[in-house]
């Protein structure tokens, strides 16, 4: 370790191979200092990061026998070749090599000794091998043109599915439809009524799936682990290659829900009703199999469990407004019910998609636990007949270097620490599964109290946020040299059916506070820190005031730099940071004002989808998300990175801004009278036509990685969409300053003013420093 | 009924000193009535009649002025009817007379009774024998006198005259008189038939006379036990059980007797000579009246009896009429005695009654003829009909000789130009030309003379009540009613109580307003509407409205008379499939589903449509329902499960209700799909209340009216909404306790119903089941909402296929209208109170009906508020609001017009019989359910009895108590009162299982008069003698042991059940014909079929197979009864004038019994 040049490599390095970035990389050895470090203690945790290096391992780790440790072996531990002994590195057990292991020497290591291989993933070919549950829900109240443009893409999807994958389809409207699938001659479906919650025996009883009288089997003879119902592949669910024909053709004759719709109703939805027996379907047939309920709607539920809004439409949906005056009746109810169908999904391991489509808002708010408890996809968009639905849906199905799908199902994070380290929580897509270990932690911070987390549904994305406490007292000082040590073990099912393991040992040195503060605060991960602290908010926010979030923000912000800034008391001006620290004040200040802790101008729908998506991304994608990226092209050199500033916006540029949810092309006045003009169709103005091409191009490329797809958004300057730059660039230039500070116009280069009251970051600036440093703080 | 009136009147006066000579005048007399012919004849001479009136005028005024002056106009009128007793607007009830014998023993016994007609009887007893005798020797007395006058009645008649005054009492004869003399009752009892016997006995061997009273007596004690019966019995005749036991046997041979009696009757006539056409008759008379020849005589007399005997016992003392009883009825006998004495008495007085007032009557009564004349057409015919006399044997008023009479005398055009006009019987085949009043195929009153006041009708205990059947089926050749547009304003209607426009609408005020016929109120002709009016103050458009000249119309209306203000769908119907086990084993859903495109073609549709508009649905169920998607544009159906049966609702909306013609190929996909899916179903346990609760929702959610078919088969036991135990008890029925399982065990089918009724759903219950599945629960859903039930009870697709076919077929063809609203106005003193059939009342006055097809009626009992008065007459209108099938709102208006009458002989002279029956038996069906079966049966008696004493006490006071005296309306009122309370639906016991019961009961609460009277009392018709080359339908027999014959062949049908009963003596010849078989015992008797051999018999018999189902509204079970199997006792159960093997009463016993009733309310 001590081989990297600078910490920059280190954690990029250790991201590399580990997908693993902590806030802190040295570890303060008691628990007093670390509190007063201010920004947790914590990592950010890419389970199944890509690792196409990553040997195949077919057997099955090697586990300390310590009943309460089970830690599996890793490089970390202490191995004795002769005795054929390795010392845990949590608990300290000795234990003996399995008899396989008899060959080994120290020059004769099984892989996961390898230091290299600190992150290893082992198959575990005995389990059983069930292929992947698809179950469509679909939402048949909306208008024929989407509704055509759903069925489209979900026959697409039929293609994209391996043969063996089970699928299954509800269909819902005032009435939800369970449909049965492979039936000749006549179609068959389940019909219940939209108002009505059922138990998940009342669905079973009454789909006649509770008996197990069917006699087909699934593709897997082999009887199913004991305790587990039998995995009866029932009428409803079955092999692509078996009905793909008569779903196709099933789908074909979808029609939009026939009943009528009076002057000023909004159609009858159940949305509520139908994720209930879609949740109910699954839980009875296929408990703890990967699957996955995929929900496309069109609206907001209203009526039933899980109501939204009321059918009149003079009733509006519910805003931030309402929320804030506790005047919205369904709301609490309507969570209620989809938290209660999240965990029960989530415990199951079935993830929820939500494919939400409309101009309006779906209930995204209300349902966001599907998503979120059970890492499903959250996709919103304005139709289903557009490219981002469409797109987004398609990359669903995408398939890595190896033709397999990019996601996994049902897996499980366990957390084991050595002594003087607990884990106090997760923030993540993910539920808790009440796992106690000496591992856990009393305090709690996000998802806490055990250290085990379900994440049903997972993708080389997905990141978790882990946080730590150290619990080893300041009057028991860690010997020189000691390591804490952390190993994240993940259990899930590959979308082969699959099931792997895999194994990430990290350890990070100890330090002490009170003498070697500058070796933690070099150890400082600002980025890291940011997304950890961004997710704490995030996580905050949804229980607490806004405000309040804001203003704890606030406070551990200036309090970080009283700690790690260097300054003279009360002198503003004196105030300096380190340079791993430098960037951290800025983040905040974007976070500050982002739509994940500002609801203004979004609808709770938005806030709820942001937020949500904010939990999972990885930290660039994160960061990406906090503080948008911001390219220029011009003729004057080739594109280049600027300031997120009302500065950067120049006639004579174009801005090409990634925030993540949306990608912006911004074209500068000088640029779109051009582009108005027509220039670049002209041959002599070749160059123009590229420069144009040029944002457009790299912005392609960004929509065809990212998933959910961003909003393309493609604007001139003073144009109404620029709107979507202007919220995010830092407002340095406003009504308010722009002729105080002397410049004549923005057609100076001083860059465009933005029509806000928000401080701009340079303020924000000025007015921490002096916070900071102020003696009575 | 003309005939009764006179008869009464005469009765009245003469019948207590003529009782014996009546006596034989009247078995003179009733021999006659048998041969209707003769009557008619009597009646046809205009002389008869006069003299008649004459005499009686003096007496019974009322009545000779029917029988004198109108008579003899009706007479003119009336070649045919000769109904006598046709009083001109009053149609005074021909009373039938009956002198019921009291078996010679009785008579001893009877002594309790009255100590005078104990003494006469006893008297007549010893005579008894010889009694027959002389029936014939006053009957030939009468005969003279009769004779002259009478002609028809001639026969009887003479007798009559024989006694004079008393004739008087016996012209009446049309009542039907027992001659008290015998135990009074007893001797009835046994006597009827009994009676019967006694005579040929007598004749031929007096033993046998004795035996059957005997028999009939023992027998009743048993049976009756607690009724008075026993004690007659047991006081009555001693004898009686001994030969109770061979009762049946002798009434056979009795019977046969009789036969030659009658014959014997003709004789008589000839003897008569001094009637013209009387004269065979009288010979016969004459002949009986002689001691000896009487014996013979007797007999026939016997049938005449009846009126002979009531005059006889009207006229004279007991003894006398006890003679006359007999004659009247199987007493005959037992009044012989008197006879002798009697009889030329009765001559005598029988001039004198016709003389007097009640030769009209009386003779006439009997004989049609005489009073027929009168106005009393109507009256007249009926009473002719009544006569018995046909029946040869039997004496005792008999329901088939009333049938031929009146067919015979009223068949033809029927036109209602006349308020409070009684209409022929529904046996009857005749074509309505509505000249003002509804046709009585929509509307049939109790009576057509409605008392005035409350007290009247109170006394007489007749009941008021009209019978609607406002869709029943014409007959073709008759209009149904015009549609007529009512124009943006809608209907033109009284301001004051919203009758409609009719016919009896006076305008007043030059045109420019109405008074209204109902409430007295006037209203203002709208400005549209107005017409000046004629010279007679008629509207001079009165032709060309049909509210202005007819009975019954239709307009189309308003969106004012729609549901929600906005106008109706076409209807649907659905059909919802039971597709359990059960139903798949017995092969109804294949059966139902390769048959489906037959049935659809029968789908309603508007008179004049080219296609049926009436839309389709389809849904299956087990213990979920699956509803099908057959839209016309789907490649393939498609199938929608709705397994939450705790909340019932529909899955889909469109393509769920589609019509047969556009998806028709979706349907046949469907169709073959059906059976296929469910073949392997292993599901026994069913629901209901969530189907009925489906097809409900359907129709809410189409927004139309409707009727929902549910082919069921088990008792609903899964868990759902409407699940049911089984408590299935029968050993409870007939019971006092039996309301426990009669009644629905939860009110969930009610709720249902209600629910249903709301939304115009109908729902038809088409029943499979193979044990109990509580059809008296279930069942209610039909009754709320005006549906059926229909039962197969152990369905097997190849054996009871058709039947359901074509049951299937009917209910889906015949004329319904939906969604309907009934209501009846009447007259201002009179209302509507209490309504009887399948519909739901949410309030007091609006009868809600769901559906209302061609089949169902509803009876509507009418009270008093106040007075009416004599002039006004009493007017009713019903009007029924309803979509017809063709998806128009309309309206059906009904109106009739009743005369009012303050006299007691008018109002028994203008009963309808058969309607007052099918009021009875929904009454009964009410008190079965709130009361015990022996109240219900007490109730009856009394009721009756009270009727009949009422008679006797205003209309024949003159004429002995111990006659037994009948108006000619109700002369079979104790026959089917007996039929009544021994009825399946009211008094069926364990023999029957519980869901017979509660069957039966829904049947009849919903059965039209045709069908009531047919259910009382079925019909029996020999096969044996069939002629093959003939199209004749062969002569209906009556519904008893002794008409059976062991070399016969009998077909036997009450429009439920239907038996073929095959003699172990048939005619090998007549079997190899139809059967392919040579004896009886190879025929196969588990088929519902006949054999289809390609012979003249057989395509004879099965013809008239064929001809008896279609006349009735279900297609009846065809069961083969072989004699000596253990069928036979369920075939026995009909054959309702013998005693119930439960111990119900016969015929004669039940006679008795209501006579000793009569004479205790009397007393």
């Amino acid at each position: 370790m001590t081989g990297y040049q600078t910490y920059q490599d280190f954690i990029q390095q250790n991201e590399d191979r580990d997908g693993i970035r902590f806030s802190w990389n040295v570890w303060p050895s008691s628990r007093l200092e670390a509190t007063r470090l201010v920004v947790p203690l914590g990592s950010l945790f890419t389970p199944l990061k890509e690792r196409p290096d990553l040997p195949p391992v077919q057997y099955d780790p090697v586990l300390c026998n310590r009943p309460t440790c089970r830690a599996i072996l890793n490089p970390l531990c202490q191995v004795d070749y002769r005795a054929k002994l390795w010392v845990c590195n949590f608990c300290f057990q000795r234990n003996q090599f399995p008899p396989q292991y008899a060959a080994i020497s120290e020059h004769h290591q099984p892989a996961e000794l390898i230091p290299q291989f600190s992150t290893i993933e082992y198959t575990i070919s005995r389990a059983t091998c069930l292929p992947p549950i698809f179950l469509f829900v679909v939402d048949t109240c909306v208008d024929d043109e989407e509704l055509t443009a759903l069925k489209e893409s979900l026959q697409m999807s039929l293609s994209l599915l391996p043969p063996n994958a089970l699928i299954g389809l509800i269909t819902f409207g005032k009435m939800v439809q369970v449909h049965e699938l492979g039936c000749e001659g006549i179609s068959k479906s389940y019909v219940f009524r939209g108002t009505k919650d059922l138990t998940a025996k009342q669905i079973q009883d009454m789909l006649g799936i509770g008996k197990f009288h069917q006699q087909q089997q699934p593709t897997n003879p082999q009887p199913p682990a004991p305790g587990q119902p039998v995995p009866a592949a029932n009428k409803f669910l079955q092999p692509v290659h078996k009905c793909d024909m008569s779903l196709t053709d099933l789908l074909g004759e979808l029609q939009r829900d026939p009943w009528p719709v009076s002057q000023g109703k909004r159609p009858l939805r159940s949305t509520g009703v139908a994720m209930s027996i879609a949740v109910g379907l699954l839980e009875c047939t296929y408990p703890n199999a990967g699957a996955r309920i995929m929900l496309f709607v069109g609206g907001a539920c209203t009526q039933g469990p899980g109501m939204v809004v009321g059918d009149e439409l003079k009733n509006t949906i519910r805003s931030h407004h309402d929320i804030d005056k506790d005047n919205c009746k369904h709301m609490k109810k309507a969570i209620k019910h989809y938290d209660g169908l999240a965990n029960r999904a989530a415990s199951n391991g079935h993830i929820i998609d939500i494919y939400s489509c409309a101009l309006d808002q779906t209930g995204l708010h209300e349902m966001k636990s599907c998503t979120h408890l059970t890492g499903g996809h959250v996709v919103m968009g304005d139709s289903f007949n557009s490219s981002l639905f469409k797109q987004t849906f398609q990359r669903v199905f995408a398939k890595d270097s190896k033709g397999e799908f990019q996601m996994a199902f049902n897996g499980v994070l366990e957390v084991k620490t050595s002594r003087e380290l607990k884990v106090s929580g997760a923030i993540g897509s993910c539920i808790s599964m009440n796992t106690k270990s000496a591992s856990v932690s009393d305090t709690e911070l996000g998802i806490g109290g055990t250290c085990q987390w379900k994440f049903c549904g997972i993708n080389p994305n997905t990141t978790v946020g882990i946080f730590f406490e150290v619990i080893n007292q300041h009057n028991a000082p860690i010997p020189q040299g000691g390591r804490g040590c952390v190993q994240l073990i993940m259990q899930y099912q590959h979308s082969s059916g699959q099931k792997r393991v895999r194994v990430t040992t990290v350890a990070r040195n100890w330090a002490d506070a009170t003498t070697n503060l500058h070796h933690i605060a070099a150890g400082f991960d600002q980025e890291a820190a940011a997304v950890l602290m961004a997710r704490i908010a995030c996580f905050r926010a949804e229980s607490d005031d806004g405000a309040d979030v804001l203003r704890w923000l606030d406070r551990m912000l200036i309090k970080l730099c009283q700690k790690f800034g260097e300054y003279s008391k009360d002198d503003p001006n004196s105030f300096r940071f380190a340079e791993n620290f430098s960037l951290y004040p800025q983040f905040m200040f974007h976070l500050r004002r982002s739509q994940f802790l500002q609801v203004f101008n979004n609808s709770p729908d938005e806030t709820s989808y942001y937020r949500d998506l904010l939990m999972r991304e990885d930290l660039t994608q994160s960061l990406i998300m906090v503080q948008p990226i911001l390219y220029a092209y011009s003729f004057n050199g080739p594109p280049e990175p600027v300031l997120l500033d009302t500065n950067s916006i120049q006639p004579d540029r174009i801005l090409l801004m990634d925030t993540f949810f949306h990608i912006v092309i911004f074209h500068g006045e000088t640029i779109a009278q051009w582009r108005k003009a027509g220039y670049q169709n002209s041959p002599e103005h070749e160059n123009f036509r590229q420069l144009l091409q040029a944002p457009v191009n790299d912005a392609q490329e960004i929509l065809q990685t990212r998933f959910p797809m961003p909003r393309y958004i493609d604007c001139d300057q003073g144009g109404s969409q620029a709107r979507f730059l202007l919220s995010k660039v830092n407002p340095s230039i406003t009504h308010n300053n722009m002729y105080g500070w002397g410049q004549t116009s923005y057609q100076t280069e001083s860059g465009a003013p933005v029509l806000t009251d928000d401080v701009s970051l340079q303020v924000f600036m000025d007015h921490l420093k002096k916070l900071a440093v102020s003696s009575s703080a | 009924m003309h005939e009764e009136n006179k008869m009464n009147p005469q009765y009245v006066g003469p019948p207590q000193q003529f009782t014996p000579q009546q006596m034989p005048d009247q078995s003179s007399s009733y021999v006659p009535a048998s041969s209707p012919n003769v009557y008619n004849g009597l009646n046809n001479q205009p002389g008869a009649i006069p003299e008649y009136g004459m005499p009686l005028t003096g007496k019974p005024l009322p009545y000779q002025n029917y029988g004198v002056s109108s008579t003899y106009s009706q007479n003119g009128l009336m070649p045919q009817g000769q109904q006598q007793p046709s009083h001109s607007g009053t149609l005074i009830p021909k009373p039938i007379a009956m002198t019921v014998p009291e078996p010679q023993f009785p008579y001893q016994g009877p002594a309790p009774l009255v100590s005078d007609q104990v003494t006469r009887q006893v008297g007549e007893l010893s005579i008894g024998p010889s009694n027959l005798q002389r029936p014939p020797s006053s009957v030939a007395a009468s005969q003279g006198m009769v004779s002259s006058q009478r002609q028809g009645i001639g026969g009887p008649q003479p007798s009559f005259a024989v006694g004079p005054p008393p004739p008087r009492q016996i012209t009446p004869g049309p009542s039907h008189r027992f001659p008290a003399t015998l135990a009074s009752q007893h001797t009835l009892s046994g006597s009827s038939f009994p009676a019967s016997y006694s005579y040929s006995a007598q004749y031929g061997q007096p033993p046998r006379s004795y035996a059957p009273p005997n028999p009939v007596a023992p027998v009743a004690p048993p049976q009756l036990s607690s009724t008075q019966y026993s004690p007659l019995v047991g006081a009555g005749q001693p004898v009686g059980p001994g030969v109770s036991s061979s009762s049946s046997m002798l009434v056979q041979p009795q019977s046969t007797q009789y036969h030659p009696i009658p014959g014997s009757g003709p004789s008589l006539v000839p003897g008569v000579p001094p009637s013209s056409g009387a004269p065979p008759q009288y010979p016969p008379f004459s002949g009986a009246g002689q001691p000896l020849g009487s014996s013979v005589s007797s007999l026939h007399p016997q049938q005449g009896p009846y009126h002979g005997a009531l005059h006889p016992v009207a006229s004279q003392p007991l003894t006398s009429i006890s003679t006359l009883p007999p004659s009247s009825q199987v007493n005959g006998p037992v009044s012989g005695a008197p006879l002798t004495s009697g009889v030329p008495s009765i001559q005598s007085r029988y001039p004198y009654t016709q003389a007097s007032q009640q030769q009209p009557a009386a003779i006439q009564s009997q004989y049609p003829p005489a009073a027929p004349g009168m106005p009393q057409n109507r009256m007249g015919a009926p009473v002719a009909p009544q006569q018995p006399r046909r029946l040869d044997p039997d004496q005792m008023p008999s329901p088939i000789q009333v049938v031929d009479d009146d067919r015979k005398q009223r068949s033809g055009t029927f036109y209602t130009n006349t308020k409070g006009q009684v209409p022929p019987l529904v046996t009857t085949d005749f074509l309505v030309h509505d000249e003002g009043n509804c046709s009585p195929r929509f509307v049939r009153s109790t009576i057509y003379s409605v008392p005035t006041t409350s007290e009247m009708l109170k006394q007489a205990a007749v009941p008021f009540a009209i019978t609607i059947s406002a869709f029943a089926k014409l007959k073709d050749g008759e209009h149904s009613p015009p549609v007529s547009d009512s124009g943006e304003t809608g209907p033109v209607r009284c301001i004051r109580c919203k009758a409609y426009m009719c016919p009896f609408m006076q305008f007043i005020d030059g045109g420019r307003r109405f008074q209204c016929v109902f409430c007295k109120g006037t209203s203002e002709v709208p400005p549209e509407y107005f017409s000046h009016l004629d010279h007679m103050g008629q509207r001079t458009d009165k032709f060309q409205r049909p509210e202005l000249c007819l009975g019954s119309y239709e307009y189309l209306t308003t969106k004012d008379y729609c549901k929600n203000g906005v106008l109706p769908k076409p209807p649907a119907f659905i059909f919802m499939i039971d597709v359990s086990y059960n139903s798949i084993r017995n092969g109804m859903v294949k059966l139902l589903c390769e048959n489906m495109k037959e049935v659809l073609a029968f789908l309603p549709k508007e008179v004049g449509a080219p296609a049926s508009v009436v839309k389709v649905g389809f849904v299956t169920y087990s213990n979920v329902v699956h509803f099908y998607n057959v839209k016309g544009n789907l490649a393939q159906p498609q199938m929608l499960v709705v397994p939450d049966v705790q909340e019932m609702f529909v899955p889909l909306l469109d393509g769920f209700l589609v019509s047969a013609e556009e998806a028709e190929s979706v349907i046949d996909s469907l169709m073959e799909q059906i059976p296929q899916m469910f073949m392997a179903t292993r599901e026994t346990e069913t629901i209901l209340g969530p189907v009925i609760q489906a097809g409900l929702e359907a129709l809410k959610a189409a927004d139309c009216a409707g009727k929902i078919f549910i082919f069921h088969t088990t008792l609903p036991i899964a868990d759902a909404p409407g699940k049911l135990k089984n408590r299935d008890d029968r050993k409870l029925l007939g019971t006092d306790k039996e309301k426990t399982i009669l009644a629905p065990q939860s009110t969930f089918y009610n709720n249902l119903g209600q629910e249903c009724v709301t939304a115009g759903c109908c729902v038809d219950l088409f029943l499979f089941p193979n044990s109990y599945i509580d059809i008296s629960t279930i069942g209610q859903v039909c009754r709320l909402s005006g549906g059926q039930v229909h039962k197969y009870t152990y369905f097997q697709a190849d054996v009871d296929g058709r039947r359901f076919l074509e049951d299937l077929k009917h209910s889906l063809q015949k004329t319904v209208a939906f969604d309907a609203i009934m209501r009846v106005r009447t007259s201002t003193g009179i209302r509507p109170t209490d309504f009887y059939g399948h519909y739901y009342m949410s309030n007091t006055t609006d009868v809600e009906l769901a559906a209302v097809d061609e089949d169902k009626s509803i009876s509507v009992e009418i009270k008093y508020d106040d007075k009416l008065t004599e002039e006004d007459g009493a007017y009713i209108q019903v009007a029924v609001l309803f979509t017809s099938c063709g998806g128009q709102r309309r309206l059906r208006v009904h109106n009739l017009a009743l005369e009012t009458c303050n006299q007691m002989a008018v109002l028994y002279r203008n009963c309808e019989l058969d309607t007052i029956m099918n009021y009875f038996s929904k009454l009964g069906l009410r008190m079965i359910i709130e009361q015990t079966p022996r109240q219900m049966k007490d109730y009856f008696i009394n009721r009756s009895a009270q009727i009949l004493a009422s008679y006797r006490k205003h209309c024949a006071s003159p004429s002995s108590a111990g006659q037994l005296i009948l108006p000619e309306c109700m002369k079979l009122l104790p026959l089917y009162i007996n039929c009544l309370t021994k009825s399946d639906a009211l008094s069926g016991g364990p023999d029957m299982s519980t869901d017979d019961r509660s069957f039966a009961m829904l049947a009849v609460a919903t059965m039209d008069i045709a069908c009531s009277t047919g259910y009382l009392y079925p019909r029996l018709l020999p096969l044996h003698d069939v002629d093959p080359d003939s199209t004749e339908f062969p002569k209906a027999v009556r519904c008893s042991v002794e008409k059976i014959k062991d070399n016969g062949v009998y077909l036997l049908e009450n429009g439920v059940h239907m038996f073929l009963w095959i003699g172990m003596a048939v005619n090998p010849d007549w079997l190899q014909n139809v059967f392919g078989v040579q004896t009886a015992a190879r025929v196969d008797i588990d088929k519902t079929s006949l054999l289809e051999l390609n012979t003249p018999l057989s395509l004879r018999i099965r013809d008239i197979v064929e001809t008896v189902r279609e006349e009735r509204q279900k297609c009846m079970r065809l069961t083969i009864v072989r004699q000596g199997d253990k069928l036979e006792l369920v075939f026995r159960q009909y054959l309702v004038e013998d005693r119930g093997s439960d111990g119900s009463a016969s015929y004669v016993d039940f006679l008795c019994h209501l006579h000793k009733e009569i004479r205790s309310l009397l007393s």
